[in-house]
């Protein structure tokens, strides 16, 4: 499991951040820190929450 | 390599298409998209737009930074309505600060679901055991209570009544297309969008004259008026008049209104069109909620069936139908020029019915939306009720799961049926706010025996 994130649509909306704080992170008016980039199979459920509920869909994971 | 112009699509008069976009934008995005094909140009009265349609024409229009496509003078029909100074007449930046609204914060949303459960609740504590409602008129007055209450406060909700709905309509319906040559030309619409910001402002005056007198709240009550009514200069006056704060309350409010209103009204109408998936999602919620679960918790939740009603009925009747910006500079895209002023636009109307991306592009078919097809992700810059990119709605988090406890209040105690033929109901695509038509009216029953107990 991979995350890919489209610097180029985060706005910080930090909604990632509530769903998978573990593995990301936004810093007060900033973009988004992945903090794990490769993080564990028991963070799956909720970085795919991340992913869903980013509202400018930057997030993308990727199942290698 | 030279730039190829955009080719301007066939029927202009001496307006250019400013009358068929009046009468029917649809027809007309759907021939530009035919006769041009992904990147065409219709002409507003002297002023070129050029339409983009299509994933890559699409990406291009989402991902472009407000550098180059600004959205500042692209909606000029929604100046009159807010106010000078406030969301499109403001810089990048502001409007870039003012997006991080902390009542759409995601740690808000369980209590924003239990608020619109709530307001439902109200709205049909007084309907007898059956009866009719006329959707727009039901659900436009049911969003002026939740999105009032979830973005500026239950306090502020809690003073108003039906004819703040009526005089907010009358906003929305000054909209006509006719604004991007003279939004303050002599047409009805027009002088009743002014005569209901008036309106408006007197009632926002009056509450707030309430307050004054009544002495300020105690900590724990305090809404967002409260807060913007304590603010004040230096040297002690007001800083926000009831003009100023009637045009915040009213841009606040204006996005996830007739959207959430009209999705609503989609989503029960194509249910009801669809018995099969009525069932289906009827069946769902009753088995969430068959063993007491609270909405605040479940709205929350995935419901995927009736999610993807909702998904499907975005996608079929988006709220938006032609996204604009305005070009301030020349540009290109994917081969074209787009003239430096021109006005450029995207359309969900037509980019969410691409046959190539959505097989029956027409149909309601709910089904797409569940893996492995997921044509919603699939086709992230088609698939766009909600536009996409960096401007992507910030509400729509927010409008899924009121539309979540919407209909889980709604459909857990009650029955509808159409109460015309199916086809009848339709949108009014008269003004650029789209509107159901009325009449638009559905019957209700509550639910009888053991299930109506669940």
């Amino acid at each position: 499991m991979r995350i890919e994130v489209d610097l180029d649509l985060c706005q910080g909306h930090a909604m990632c951040e509530l769903e998978a704080p573990d593995v990301f992170s936004v810093p007060r008016k900033s973009k988004v820190k992945v903090t794990q980039p490769v993080p564990p199979d028991g963070e799956r459920a909720a970085v795919e929450a991340a992913v869903r509920y980013c509202p400018t869909q930057a997030l993308r994971l990727f199942h290698d | 390599m030279t730039l190829l112009e955009p080719r301007l699509v066939s029927g202009a008069a001496a307006d250019g298409h400013l009358e068929e976009l009046r009468r029917d934008p649809i027809a007309l995005m759907r021939r530009v998209r035919d006769e041009c094909g992904d990147v065409g140009r219709f002409d507003l009265a002297g002023r070129p737009v050029v339409l983009l349609s299509g994933s890559r024409a699409n990406e291009y229009f989402f991902r472009a930074p407000d550098e180059n496509l600004d959205q500042a003078g692209a909606y000029p029909f929604m100046t009159p309505i807010f106010g000078s100074g406030v969301v499109f007449d403001a810089s990048p930046e502001r409007r870039r600060e003012a997006l991080h609204n902390q009542a759409l914060r995601g740690d808000m949303m369980r209590g924003h679901a239990q608020t619109i459960a709530d307001e439902v609740g109200r709205m049909v504590a007084g309907w007898p055991s059956e009866g009719e409602i006329d959707l727009l008129d039901w659900f436009a007055e049911l969003t002026i209570y939740t999105s009032s209450a979830c973005l500026i406060g239950s306090r502020f909700r809690n003073e108003l009544d039906r004819r703040f709905a009526g005089l907010y309509h009358d906003l929305e319906r000054g909209t006509d297309a006719l604004a991007f040559v003279d939004p303050y030309a002599p047409i009805e619409s027009f002088r009743r969008r002014d005569e209901a910001r008036a309106a408006l402002v007197g009632l926002v005056g009056q509450i707030m004259a309430g307050r004054t007198a009544a002495g300020p709240p105690g900590r724990g009550d305090r809404d967002l008026l409260d807060v913007l009514m304590s603010i004040r200069n230096p040297d002690g006056t007001d800083t926000f008049s009831a003009d100023e704060i009637t045009g915040m309350f009213i841009s606040m409010m204006f996005a996830g209104h007739h959207t959430s209103s009209g999705t609503a009204a989609w989503t029960l109408i194509e249910l009801l069109r669809n018995p099969a998936c009525l069932a289906g999602v009827v069946a769902e919620l009753d088995g969430l909620y068959g063993s007491g679960a609270d909405v605040c918790f479940e709205a929350l939740r995935e419901i995927p069936r009736l999610e993807s009603a909702v998904k499907e009925a975005l996608r079929l009747h988006p709220p938006l139908i032609l996204l604009l910006r305005a070009a301030t500079r020349e540009l290109e895209v994917l081969g074209y020029r787009i003239p430096d002023g021109a006005l450029v636009g995207a359309t969900p109307a037509i980019s969410n019915r691409i046959a190539a991306d959505f097989p029956e592009p027409d149909a309601f078919r709910p089904e797409r939306y569940a893996e492995p097809r997921q044509e919603d992700l699939v086709n992230r810059w088609t698939w766009i009720p909600f536009g996409a990119g960096r401007h992507r709605c910030v509400g729509a988090n927010f409008a899924m799961i009121q539309l979540k406890a919407i209909f889980s209040v709604l459909l857990r105690n009650w029955t509808f049926e159409l109460a015309q033929p199916p086809g009848s109901y339709r949108n009014d695509h008269s003004k650029m706010v789209v509107q159901l038509a009325q009449p638009c009216v559905v019957r209700y029953r509550r639910r009888g025996g053991a299930e109506a107990a669940a």
